[in-house]
This record gives C-alpha cells, sequence and structure tokens, in this order.
C-alpha cells in the first residue's frame, strides 16, 4: 500500500486560510472595519478607547508570539512597551526642538528600535533558559528596569513621566494630530500593519519552529535547530512589536510614566492573551479589546475591579483554557455537522445558573466593599439602581442563595453539557 | 600523500567509517553506565545494538547524538570528531535519531511535523521573513516522505491523535526528513504488534537504503533479516560485534544474553 492510491485532497497546509478568497477577505475586511469604526462608535469617549484598544492589540498579540506560539511564559514584557515609549516620548521632544526631524506618524519606528534593541539585549539572557527558569528571569528584568526607573529620573522623569506634544512635529502632510481622531487612525494603520506582520510571521519556517518549540523542545534540536535561538529569535521580535504599542501609547496619551512598565502592565497582557487563547491568533487581539474595554466600564462602576478580572482569569483557567476564541473554535465541528442548534439549549442551561451565581458573587462582593472599605460612608448602597443596606440579612440571605444555588446549578450543568457536546462531535467521528 | 594528523584510521584510500567509538564512556555520578566501548561502522552498514534491558544502549545512542556529554573517550562522525557537541551540529553534520519512547510534536499536524523536520537541511534556517507555505521544494518532499512512511492521508491530523504504530512510523519520518547520511533508531518496533511489527521492518528497509543504519531491537528474530553486524551490549561493554550468524553461535553471548531469553 502506497500513498499513491489515496484519492485524497492536495495537502494544503494552513487549512481553512489556503482559500485565497478567505485569506485576503479577512485582512480587507479588518482593513474597513478599522476605517469604519469612528462611523459607529463616534463618541469622543469611544475613540479614545479605540485607541487605547488598538494599542493594546498590538501589545497583546507581540505577547503571544512568547507565550502562545513559542510556549515563553514572560513576567516582564511591559518592559518594551514602556522603554519603546520612553524613547518615542523623547525623540518626540527632540522633534519638537528641531532636532529629530521624524514625522509624527513614524515615531512608532522609534519605539520599535527600542524594543528590539532591548529584545536583544534582554533575549541574550534570558533565553538561554526555558520554562520556570526563563520566566524567573524575565521577572527580574523587569524589577531591575523598574528599579532603574527610579534611579535615572532624567531619563524615566520620576513620578510625573515625560510628557510630549505631539501637534509641535513636523507635519509633513499637513495632519497635525491634534484631534483624536486623527490619533486614530494612525493607531489603526499601525495596527493593521503589526497585526499583517505578526500573522506572516506565524506562517514562515521560523514561525513553525517556534509552534515546535512550544511543542517539545527536546526533538527541535534533533532536527537541526538551536532551541535557545529560535527562542533569542521571538522575544527579540516580540520585543520590537511591543515596543511599537509603547511607541502608539506615548503618541496616544502624550504622557509616559513607569507604571507603564510596572508589573500590573506586565500582568495585563497575559491576562488579555489568556482571556482571549493564547492557541489561536485572534485570541490576544480578542482578549486585549475585551480587557481594555472591562477595564474602563468596571473601574466605573466599581472600586474593586481588579477582583472581577482575578476571578475571571480563574474561571477562564478552569473552565475555558483555550481563552473565548477557543470556545468559538469548539464550535466549528458542531457547525460542521449542522447540529449547533442542538447544542443551543444546553448553553443556555448552563449559562442561566452561571449569571445566577455570578449576580450573588459580586453581590457579595460588593456588600462586603461596602462594609469594610466604603463603610464611613454608612451602609446604604445600590446594585441594579435596587437601593438596599449593606448589613441587613435580605440582601445577604439573596446573595448566598444565588451564589450556592447558581454555582450547584452551573456545575451540574456544565457536566452535563460537556457530555452533550462529547456525544455531537463523536457521532460526527463515526460517522 | 601522507597524512600526520592523529586520525591515523583515515587514509585517503579507504573512506572514514561512518562512526567511531574509541573508548567511550559514560558515568552519571558514581555509577559507569559505558564502559569503555571501541566500536566502528563502515558507511552503508545496518547494524543492530542488542543487550538485556539497562545494558546503556539508549544511553550509547544519547552519547552519539549529543544528548548526554561523553565521559570520556571519542565519538568519529564521517572522520569527524563530534563528541559533546550540541546535538543540533551533530545532526546538521548527518545524524539524526528517533526516540525509544515516541517524541514527536503533537500539537502539530502530521504535516507540520515533517515538513519541520525538512526545513534546516534545506537551508530555510531560521528564515522569518519567507513564506513557509510557497516553499515548493520543502512541500514535495514533505510529500515524498509522508508517502513513505504511509501517513499521507492522515497529513491533517494533530500528530497526539495519531494511534501508536501511525506515531512510531512518523518518528521514522522526523528521522530521515532531514537526509541524514546516518541514521539511529532506537527501538523503532516496540510495543508494536506482529503485524505492525512486519511492516516497520519493510519500512526500515527501505529507509536506511544508501544510509548508515544503528538500531537498537530487543527481538532477535526480529533483526536476523535486516541487519548486516549486530553488536551485543552488557552492563555498558561490547560483549561482541559479529555478522548474525557468528553472534548466534558465540557461546559467551548466548551465555549472557540469547541464553536467558531463549529459554
Ligand atoms: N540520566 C541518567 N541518570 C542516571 N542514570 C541513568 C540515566 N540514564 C540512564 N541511566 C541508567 O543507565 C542504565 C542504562 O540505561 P539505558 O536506558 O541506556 O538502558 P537500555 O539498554 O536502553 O535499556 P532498555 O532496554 O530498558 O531500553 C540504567 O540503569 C539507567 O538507570
Ligand atoms: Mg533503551
Amino acid at each position: 500500500m502506497t500513498g499513491t492510491s489515496f484519492s485524497l485532497p492536495p495537502p494544503t497546509p494552513g487549512g481553512a486560510t489556503s482559500n485565497p478568497v478567505l485569506r485576503y477577505g479577512i485582512w480587507v475586511l479588518v482593513a474597513a472595519g478599522l476605517l469604519l469604526l469612528p462611523q459607529v462608535f463616534s463618541s469622543g469617549l469611544a475613540i479614545s478607547t479605540m485607541c487605547l484598544m488598538g494599542t493594546m492589540v498590538i501589545f497583546a498579540l507581540s505577547y503571544n508570539m512568547l507565550l502562545g506560539q513559542t510556549g515563553l511564559l514572560s513576567f516582564g514584557h511591559a518592559v518594551f512597551l514602556g522603554l519603546g515609549g520612553f524613547l518615542t516620548a523623547h525623540a518626540m521632544n527632540m522633534g519638537a526642538d528641531g532636532l529629530f526631524p521624524l514625522p509624527l506618524m513614524f515615531m512608532p519606528i522609534v519605539g520599535g528600535v527600542t524594543g528590539l534593541a532591548f529584545g536583544i539585549l534582554f533575549g541574550a539572557v534570558c533565553t538561554r533558559r526555558a520554562g520556570t527558569a526563563f520566566a524567573m528571569i524575565t521577572l527580574g528584568i523587569a524589577e531591575l528596569v523598574a528599579s532603574s526607573a527610579l534611579i535615572l529620573r532624567h531619563v524615566f522623569g520620576g513620578e510625573e513621566g515625560i510628557s510630549v506634544d505631539r501637534t509641535e512635529l513636523p507635519q509633513p502632510l499637513g495632519i497635525v494630530f491634534g484631534p483624536q481622531i486623527e490619533v486614530y487612525y494612525l493607531i489603526a494603520a499601525w495596527c493593521f500593519v503589526s497585526m499583517l506582520a505578526m500573522y506572516a510571521i506565524t506562517r514562515t519556517p521560523f514561525g513553525r519552529m517556534c509552534n515546535a518549540v512550544r511543542d517539545n523542545p527536546v526533538r527541535v534540536s534533533f532536527i537541526g535547530y538551536n532551541t535557545t535561538t529560535i527562542r533569542f529569535i521571538a522575544f527579540s521580535l516580540a520585543g520590537l512589536f511591543a515596543g511599537i504599542a509603547g511607541g502608539l501609547t506615548a503618541i496616544n496619551f502624550e504622557l509616559v510614566n513607569a507604571a507603564q512598565m510596572g508589573a500590573a502592565e506586565s500582568g495585563t497582557v497575559i491576562l488579555m492573551a489568556y482571556i482571549g487563547g493564547t492557541g489561536f491568533f485572534a485570541g490576544p487581539i480578542i482578549g486585549a479589546v475585551l480587557v481594555t474595554y472591562l477595564q474602563l466600564m468596571l473601574s466605573d462602576i466599581t472600586n474593586v475591579w481588579q477582583l472581577y478580572f482575578g476571578l475571571m482569569f480563574i474561571g477562564i483557567v478552569m473552565y475555558a483554557p483555550n481563552g473565548i476564541v477557543g470556545l468559538l473554535a469548539a464550535q466549528r465541528p458542531l457547525l460542521e455537522r449542522r447540529c449547533l442548534h442542538r447544542m443551543i439549549p444546553y448553553y443556555v442551561l448552563a449559562l442561566v445558573p452561571g449569571l445566577g451565581a455570578l449576580a450573588g458573587l459580586s453581590m457579595v462582593i460588593e456588600m462586603t466593599t461596602q462594609l469594610s472599605v466604603s463603610g464611613s460612608e454608612g451602609m446604604s448602597m445600590s446594585l441594579m439602581h435596587i437601593p438596599f443596606e449593606a448589613d441587613s440579612v435580605v440582601p445577604w440571605s439573596i446573595a448566598v442563595v444565588l451564589l450556592l444555588a447558581g454555582g450547584y446549578g452551573f456545575l451540574r450543568a456544565a457536566a452535563v453539557t460537556r457530555n452533550a457536546y462529547d456525544t455531537a462531535t463523536a457521532d460526527r467521528r463515526a460517522g | 600523500m601522507t597524512s600526520t594528523s592523529p586520525i591515523a584510521a583515515t587514509s585517503t584510500s579507504t573512506p572514514a567509517p561512518a562512526i567511531a567509538l574509541q573508548d567511550l564512556e559514560k558515568s552519571f555520578g558514581a555509577i559507569r553506565i559505558i564502559c569503555g566501548i571501541d566500536l566502528v561502522i563502515p558507511a552503508g552498514e545496518r547494524h543492530a545494538v542488542i543487550g538485556p534491558n539497562g545494558a546503556g544502549k539508549s544511553t550509547l545512542f544519547h552519547l552519539i547524538s549529543g544528548h548526554y556529554r561523553p565521559t570520556a573517550g571519542s565519538i568519529r562522525l564521517n572522520g569527524e570528531e563530534i563528541a559533546g557537541m550540541a546535538p543540533e551540529k551533530i545532526n546538521r553534520r548527518g545524524l539524526s535519531r528517533s526516540f525509544q519512547i515516541t517524541n514527536i510534536f503533537p500539537q502539530l499536524s502530521v504535516w507540520e511535523n515533517i515538513r519541520c523536520a525538512t526545513l534546516w537541511s534545506m537551508g530555510y534556517r531560521y528564515a522569518f521573513w519567507r513564506n513557509v507555505e510557497r516553499l515548493a521544494d520543502a512541500r514535495e518532499k514533505t510529500e515524498r516522505i509522508l508517502s513513505e512512511i504511509n501517513l499521507l492521508h492522515r497529513w491533517n491530523v494533530p500528530a497526539g491523535e495519531l494511534a501508536y504504530a501511525e506515531q512510531r512510523a512518523l518518528e521514522i519520518g522526523l528521522a530521515i526528513a532531514g537526509d541524514a547520511s546516518v541514521l539511529l533508531l532506537d527501538e523503532p518496533m516496540a510495543g508494536m504488534s506482529h503485524a505492525e511489527t512486519e511492516r516497520m521492518v519493510g519500512l526500515i528497509r527501505t529507509v536506511s537504503e544508501g544510509r548508515t543504519l544503528l538500531m537498537i531491537e530487543h527481538d532477535m528474530s526480529v533483526i536476523f533479516g535486516l541487519a548486516d553486524k549486530i553488536s551485543v551490549l552488557v552492563y555498558g561493554e561490547l560483549l561482541a560485534s559479529d555478522t548474525p550468524e557468528n553472534i548466534k553461535s558465540n557461546a559467551a553471548v548466548q551465555q549472557a544474553y540469547l541464553g536467558t531469553e531463549a529459554a
């Protein structure tokens, strides 16, 4: 039996993306979407939110070159965002003084070059190790840079940071970049180019070898590749794109401070990549958009929004380790088998008690906050416009019942749903 | 032409042996696992290594392939000293291997597994500026190797989801994809049914065509038809290295190995 007797489809590695219409069509859609978004969401708040989302999309994608593509867990990725931002800010100030005549729209290049340079520098140290040792070294580097920021005040501007005025730079096309909408289009353009570049890199010999290193680094050395070199290149390129994101941040906020390269920011990018799904190129994009949106929205309505992030992260790790895009991708076999409609009732069945448990949990969290932190302001509070007293029995009873009953219902329904899913997809294989 | 180099064995008239081991030793702490091995394998030979469990056969392969660093001694690949070199450097010099315990890229598709293994030898190295899907030569070669190991119809399946025998075939594919001239196969038939073993022997026979083969195998009957030479390793020492017929009739070998196996 030789392979020639099979009438198989010509091997088209890359699966669905090998269809050229689909492959280029998606990018045309993305470009059109980026162009049209400000038409749909035109308020000032929406535009500045989308500006932030655009930079975070680049940042999260650059992080996933490490975590998702190469299997490297870095705890210090914000270092490259921050350093890229600072150097861009200095370059912009020099530009305003006529010392560095680079138009504003190309200033993110300074951030990218900075990110690449520091990626090479730090990567030479930390990519000699993989796994836990690598993670620990990145943590050390993050600490090192954060403490340098406190010492080198004229570089990092101390507490206030470095502020810039983007409108003072040379304006070759007559674009002043005063209005936020112009900044939006600048960020959108860089975001599009960066996404395209990072996607293209996944489809190169190097990109595939990154995946191989993620899967089984020992085997990689026996097919001729040096795993350290692969990790090093991945780390440097991730630094490059994080630096571009940093440059855009400096342009967007006209301010860079040391907090932007701190541990919190490095943690946020892990959240973004993971919540979206590290196993998919689109994962970090979805994650960055969602996390940025929730950060802004939740911080308006609750003081303990970070706590909700923690809970969401734990929930994803435990129940959807492939992230949101992973959940969506899991529907594909159902669609192919045309039995998604049979699963929908199960999803609703799991969602209802899940939302109940979530409501109970957030009641407990908010009432506890009211009791302990905001207690001095009295016990009167309201959730979803319903006023009540945080120290009375009835709301606590409701919260506990919701939490326990909802939680139990959710766990049961989740088990049933998983069974139903397995049955539905097992049918497909047998059929 | 007179050679003053220390490699006296490699005169210009006879080509250097594919593999030459000299006083090779490996210790883990105080325990000596490989106790001074001398072995010469000429290019093109099919050579089997047999021996009881724990004899040090896999350790010997780990030394030759660069997975472990020898404690002492010399390893020459086509005349060039490779002892202590990194595995990828040894691989680039034309030696590749499979593992006793399946060692593949489980999340990558069968196709990606093989294509990754072809890339270095095709000169694409760390290129992050070329579209891998447009590399016609890598594609052709991947296709050829997949049909050789009979996995072309499974090209799109994640390697981790293959059946055991298919994963073993993929191991062989990974070993041959880089055009190595020397193949080291560590118990390629381990854990296979009789029919699967027979198919694997056929596969090994074809893929070792024009290469030097060094393989470990427990089952003597399997290698008698396959190997030109057999070496017997017991407690880290070479008991004998000879043709299958002579090994069969060797009293010391029967005592140490075959006697207990055949009983
Ligand atoms: N990394 C290591 N550290 C310590 N001891 C080791 C190491 N690797 C192998 N050994 C020991 O070396 C001895 C030989 O092991 P090896 O795997 O080479 O045997 P083998 O001949 O391949 O056996 P088998 O037929 O079971 O595969 C064993 O006693 C093993 O415990
Ligand atoms: Mg062994």
